[in-house]
């Protein structure tokens, strides 16, 4: 940064405007020890009020039998019981795993191969990067939306090229791997570019006479890539494996729409998520016990589905090395 | 930003190995139609009738009908739709204006100052960064009807007035770029501390705060999920107005498409104006979430 050119800006003006206030003392001891606390509390308040009584008061209302009115029983970890005998608590769970499996392998491996395709010699790299980046800045809503439209079996474009090749119209919503995929390519669309461009600024921080070297020993662009560029990448491609787990259990948004707003996810449910699971019960049934119960487990899940992933992910950078 | 390859044009293997293959040209420019098409698609349709949705062969190129969409889009009784756009409009840029101001003094007095349980505070707010929104919803739905904020539009303001995120990023980045000398030399002349922020710490931090008002403005202008659950029909916002376009029983395609156009472009034009900084915010790992 223009660190120094800023200092002589800035040094002079405060010199002359500033001397006068020479008289510290007290003031200044005071300013010293009270005014760190003053700039951070606004954010420790604001998560204090809405971030962390929220959490801790969910687990509250989780050990009660809660409704929205009437009854609020103490029924101790029951609805914990519950949740986890409950069917439809577990296929949300199987679908949002599936969707997560079936959205991220291939994003990540898109963005890297896009990344590997940017990291080139060419014109006009900000305008390619920014198409690329296009997606992020539509709304997840009309992403939805306009996917869905795309996916429907009538008159939906996606259909219609796939009779191109005598393929008979498919109804997307309808099945279970037909939802999970028409999602998947919704949220694929709105994050591949995202996630290239971290590659990429990871890739340009490889120094380049590792790649040089390597051209002179005879070594093909793929060998290349495979054990330079892969190995190098590890840490980042681990970011970003957490970062979509945590994003892909929260996925709420695109099945909601893509299924016409019903929180339960298709006729079968076919396609309903945990998060749609736990709105269902707060705001369709007003059931806040087990609402509440449903949100801890899915924190839960997200805890230990990013371990899984942070310790999966070392271990096989780790092999390939 | 960072140059890609060196420009020095050498002999033997290393003159193509930075070049772009043919193959490599054909993926990006498919890469580039594919992210493009779909908001090309919604123009199309946003531009023509509800018939063109059955119609065989698919239109590809806009048509004359906005102007009557557009009308309808604002005359729409139940989505309330330039309500939802006025609403977006001061929420996002309320949201946006106080996380840059309270994100940048605590990430500087993270940064920069010394207190007493610096570190523990660090600590506990990044752990709180790793919490899922939608683990707090029920609860906070429950909190805002206590004190009637449901239905109102302070409910999707007030609790994302500063993000750990925001705090996080920009004590990133004040550490980086701002020595620690330019503090001690206006601390020389007498600043308070305020004054130090102020005159000191906000000017150099003007990069980062462009890309993370940028983000925050997008993402506050993009919320669904809480909207939904927190606001009325009546008072909604943006997004939360194309869900109610969506009627129960027959879809007008050309109607939501128009919504959606309408409800992307404040964010295409920023996007367009500020893609640059966005695009090094990222890549500079400013804006890893």
């Amino acid at each position: 940064m223009t660190a120094s050119t800023r200092l002589r800006r800035v040094k002079p003006a405060l010199a002359g405007r500033l001397l006068a206030k020479r008289s510290a003392g007290r003031l200044a001891r005071w300013d010293m020890k009270f005014s760190p606390y003053l700039f951070v509390s606004p954010y420790f308040l604001l998560f204090a009020a809405f971030g962390a009584f929220p959490m801790l008061y969910t687990l509250w209302v989780a050990l009660h039998d809660w409704d929205l009115v009437g009854s609020r029983d103490f029924v101790g970890p029951a609805n914990f019981r519950m949740v986890l005998s409950d069917p439809q608590f577990w296929n949300a769970v199987w679908n949002t795993a599936g969707m997560f499996v079936v959205a991220t392998v291939p994003q990540l491996l898109l963005a890297l191969m896009l990344a590997n395709a940017l990291n080139r010699r060419m014109r006009g790299q900000t305008l390619l990067r920014m198409g690329v980046l296009a997606p992020m800045v539509t709304s997840v809503a009309a992403v939805a939306i306009v996917f869905s439209q795309l996916f429907s079996r009538d008159f939906g474009l996606i259909n219609y090229v796939l009779g191109w090749f005598g393929a008979d119209p498919i109804d997307w919503t309808a099945e279970r791997w037909s939802s999970w995929l028409a999602i998947s390519v919704m949220v694929d669309w709105r994050w591949t570019g995202y996630n290239a461009l971290i590659y990429l600024a990871a890739m340009q921080s490889i120094p380049k006479d590792l790649y040089e070297a390597a051209a002179i020993d005879g070594a093909s662009r793929r060998r290349q890539f495979w054990t330079i560029t892969l190995p190098m990448l590890r840490p980042t491609i681990i970011f970003t494996a957490i970062i979509s787990t945590i994003g892909g259990f929260q996925l709420f948004t695109e099945p909601l729409l893509f299924g016409n707003g019903d929180m339960a996810g298709g006729s079968l449910r076919q396609f309903q998520t945990v998060t749609m699971y736990m709105f269902e019960n707060a705001f369709g049934r007003f059931d806040y016990g087990y609402a509440s119960a449903v949100s801890w487990m899915l924190f839960l899940i997200i805890l230990v589905g990013s371990l899984l992933n942070f310790l999966w992910l070392r271990r096989v950078g780790g092999g390939a090395r | 930003m960072i140059p890609i390859g060196s420009r020095r044009r050498g002999g033997g293997p290393l003159a193509t190995l930075w070049g772009a293959g043919p193959l490599t040209r054909i993926m990006l420019a498919a890469t580039i139609v594919l992210s493009v098409f779909p908001l090309y698609w919604m123009l199309v349709v946003a531009t023509r009738t509800n018939d063109v949705v059955g119609s065989v062969p698919p239109p590809v190129v806009p048509g004359g009908e906005l102007g009557r969409n557009l009308a309808r889009l604002f005359g729409n009784e139940q989505a309330h739709f330039g309500l939802g756009l006025i609403n977006s409009a001061i929420a996002a840029s309320t949201v946006t204006v106080s996380t840059l101001l309270f994100a940048s003094l605590a990430g500087f007095a993270f940064a920069k100052l010394r207190f007493r349980g610096r570190n523990a505070l660090l600590l506990v707010m990044l752990a709180t960064m790793m919490v899922p929104v939608q683990m707090g919803i029920i609860p906070l739905y429950m909190l805002m009807a206590e004190i009637g904020w449901t239905g109102r539009l302070q409910a999707v303001i007030v609790p994302f007035l500063v993000t750990g995120f925001g705090v996080f990023m920009m004590r990133q980045y004040t550490l980086q770029a701002l020595p620690d000398e330019l503090i001690e030399a206006a601390r020389i002349d007498g600043c308070s501390t305020w004054r130090i922020y102020w005159s000191v710490v906000l000017p150099v931090l003007r990069p980062a705060m462009a890309v993370l008002g940028l983000f925050t403005f997008m993402q506050t202008w993009n919320e669904f999920l809480w909207p939904l659950a927190v606001l009325d029909p009546d008072n909604p916002t943006v997004q939360y107005s194309l869900n109610l376009l969506n009627g129960a029983y027959y879809t007008d395609y050309s109607l939501m498409f128009t919504g959606t156009a309408v409800a992307t472009l404040p964010l295409l034009v920023i996007f367009l104006l500020c893609g640059r900084q966005l695009i090094s915010g990222i890549m500079d790992g400013a804006l890893k979430a």
